[in-house]
């Protein structure tokens, strides 16, 4: 079983409605193909460090999954990012066991903040 | 003879109590050893601006006292929040 993180940034033109489908259209994806969706980030409109497509902001989003396979699905999740246009910038990463532990503990630290 | 002395005393400088200049350096250390950190978050860009200079540029190992491992995981960490637009590639007075 690998732990995959995957932090997208969409276009700050976008509604708030709007961000919300992409997130649920990219959660539906890796579901339908056996993907266990263990958390989903939502960090808003951000500003961004350099301008990308000539924009400074943009709504950032995080999905946190687990996954049992070969890499296709993986594959092909890139090229769906890529080609979406409302995607500006996208980062897919394997998370190692360190790393597994760190998103369990910095998850538990923020539904603390929440409460 | 006496006043020579006279003469060579005047051009120093004489302090009632020892100044305390340590000429030693402290030993540095890696931080993430030393705390137990085992993985390093590119999501954490507040974190990583400890590891950058106000160009934006990844700081040398002899500087921030990292060790190779560490450091390697640093700059992956500081590629990934690059690309992510979360530091900049370059920059001006970023601290």
């Amino acid at each position: 079983m690998n732990h995959y993180e995957s932090t997208f940034i969409l276009n700050p033109a976008l509604s708030e409605a709007q961000v919300n489908d992409v997130i649920k259209k990219y959660q539906s994806f890796l579901k339908d193909n056996g993907c266990k969706i263990i958390d989903t980030e939502n960090w808003g409109l951000k500003k961004l460090a350099y301008s990308i497509q000539n924009k400074l902001s943009g709504f950032y989003a995080l999905i946190d999954f687990e996954y049992t396979g070969d890499e296709n699905i993986i594959n092909s999740y890139e090229t769906e990012l890529k080609r979406d246009e409302r995607v500006m910038r996208y980062l897919n990463v394997k998370l190692d066991k360190y790393a597994t532990e760190w998103s369990v503990k910095r998850r538990s630290r923020m539904k603390k903040e929440k409460v | 003879m006496a006043d020579l002395n006279v003469n060579t005393n005047q051009g120093e400088i004489r302090y009632l109590t020892p100044l305390d200049i340590s000429t030693k350096n402290r030993k540095k250390y890696c931080r993430f050893k030393r705390l137990g950190i085992k993985y390093i978050d590119y999501k954490d860009p507040d974190f990583l601006l400890k590891f950058i200079n106000e160009q934006g540029k990844i700081l040398p190992r002899r500087l921030t006292g990292t060790s190779l491992k560490f450091q390697r995981k640093i700059s992956v960490a500081v590629k990934r929040a690059r690309h992510l637009a979360l530091l900049p590639y370059q920059a001006d007075l970023l601290k």
